[in-house]
């Protein structure tokens, strides 16, 4: 099969690459860039680890096309720190003990991202919409709602 | 269609650690020339918190900043032994060899600081704040810093520390059965309120509540975060998830997070918790462990809160809504038992 050029955007910056054709997102963005905070969790939609935006829309990479992000936005965990800054939803995440394994952290961050990007106030119920497509093993999801609860209400130490 | 609720409680006892030819933990202690000083471990921090109780464990015994302390671990070629974390064990085996690791490592610090002070080591006392100053003459001090370097570069010391902590194996006694497995037990009780739905035999949960003995929380953020996520542990154990459905036959398996269910988000419920502290004369600084223990009472506390719901006593897990609902048609119908 032919390599296919692909070229999008990436945290802001323009990326070309190569890819098979029937390679998806996930791994275009983390064997072909090297962006590795996608991560890849059960590879079909169940788990939400691999959460990325295309143009500000919450996807699952790892079922997303490659070769179907020509020319779009994509943004991750990767570009999510503002410059030496934590964003304020990673500052929530730390401060509200968010995380232990860390393996959905990436997943959790960007569907939080999606939800606060279009509606910067959202109901517990919307938070817990929002992220309901990701799994967490460890934390029972109270510390992540309370932290992207507190991202939103601006209560979080800078 | 109706909506039945019920109440279950359960109490456990668990005990820290295991029992398999004895329970040691090593750990290694040394400073560098900055001052700072190397937790050395084999032991694994999965998320859990090894990393940060060991480092305060550490930085509380030799009387040094927290930051000035860092904790290496999870590599079997440079770290000394450990069994592993399970069983609860780190905080209370783990911490215990890093406690005895850094107080002999605080006694030749003490000893050096001495020797640039001109006093003896018996006099010396540390602050907390990187320094160490005679007792009663905060005046007449030094800092870690510049007792290690004095230590590296002319007095030719290592300010380092070895400790180990085991729990030797105990025998079952041949006539009595009688054996100690473990030197130390946690305890705690919780109550589960569960609302089944007695056409799909759907059990959600309503609200948890709970009390927990482990000792003292040194670091209580931790605990609680253990305690609120490992309770789902517990819950999942209860309800949802199986490698093997219809045990012991090994067929329809789960192959993916699709088939081997979790809760999710839109699954949880509210959750109050008691953390009560009696130090553990043997544990470092008091501690027990709120490892495993944090899911266990939940399992039967689910179960006992479906009988109390519906009248359905199920004795193997997960608790399917398809067994609810066999359960319930095996006894004619939905039995609320007096609610408690």
């Amino acid at each position: 099969m032919s390599k296919i050029p692909l070229q999008f955007r990436h945290n802001g910056r323009d990326v070309a690459i190569f890819v098979d054709g029937g390679t998806n997102l996930l791994v275009a963005l983390r064997e072909l860039i090297g962006d590795m905070t996608p991560k890849f969790g059960c590879g079909q939609g169940g788990c939400g680890t691999c959460s990325v935006l295309v143009d500000g829309e919450l996807h699952l990479s790892c079922l997303t096309l490659a070769e179907t992000v020509a020319g779009r936005t994509i943004e991750t965990l990767d570009g999510m720190k503002q410059g030496p800054n934590l964003h304020p939803l990673q500052r929530a995440f730390a401060d509200n003990f968010a995380a232990q394994c860390g393996y959905c952290t990436p997943g959790m961050l960007m569907a939080a991202k999606a939800l606060l990007d279009r509606n910067p106030s959202p109901s517990r119920d919307e938070v817990v919409e929002a992220i309901s497509g990701n799994i967490c093993r460890c934390t029972g999801y109270e510390p992540i709602i309370n932290a992207i609860l507190a991202a939103a209400g601006g209560r979080v130490s800078a | 269609m109706t909506r039945h609720r019920g109440r279950g409680m359960a109490s456990i006892n668990y005990p820290i650690g295991m029992n398999l030819g004895g329970d040691p933990s090593q750990a290694l202690v040394h400073s560098n020339p900055s001052g700072k000083f190397t937790v050395a471990l084999s032991s694994i921090d999965l998320g859990q918190g090894m990393k940060s109780v060991t480092r305060q464990i550490c930085a509380e015994t030799l009387g040094v900043p927290v930051e000035d302390v860092y904790v290496d671990t999870a590599d079997s070629d440079t770290g000394p032994h450990c069994m592993g974390s399970f069983a609860s064990r780190g905080t209370h085996r783990v911490g215990n060899a890093v406690m005895a690791a850094a107080r002999e490592a605080r006694g030749v610090m003490m000893e050096a600081a001495a020797e640039e002070l001109e006093v003896n080591a018996a006099d010396l006392e540390t602050d907390g704040r990187g320094n160490i100053h005679v007792k009663g003459a905060p005046h007449r001090s030094i800092s870690t810093k510049d007792v290690a370097i004095a230590a590296q570069f002319k007095q030719g010391k290592t300010i380092s520390g070895r400790g180990i902590f085991l729990v030797p194996l105990s025998n079952v006694d041949p006539e009595t059965g009688e054996m100690s497995p473990t030197t130390c037990y946690a305890h705690a009780c919780l109550v589960a309120e569960v609302e089944i739905d007695d056409e799909t035999g759907e059990v959600a949960m309503v609200r948890m509540d709970s009390a927990y003995e482990l000792g003292r929380a040194l670091n209580p953020r931790l605990v609680e975060q253990q305690l609120v996520g490992g309770a789902w542990m517990g819950v999942s154990h209860a309800l949802y998830e199986t490698p093997e459905p219809y045990y012991p036959d090994p067929v329809h398996g789960p192959r993916d997070f699709v088939e081997y269910l979790m809760p999710g988000p839109g699954d949880i419920c509210p959750h109050d918790i008691a953390v009560l502290e009696r130090p553990a004369p043997d544990g470092p600084f008091g501690a027990k462990g709120p490892g495993e223990m944090c899911a266990n009472p939940v399992l039967p506390a689910v179960a006992n809160a479906i009988f109390n719901a519906v009248g359905v006593r199920i004795d193997d897990l997960p608790i399917t809504p398809e067994k609810v609902l066999r359960a319930i048609k095996a006894q004619g119908g939905a039995r609320p038992q007096a609610r408690r």
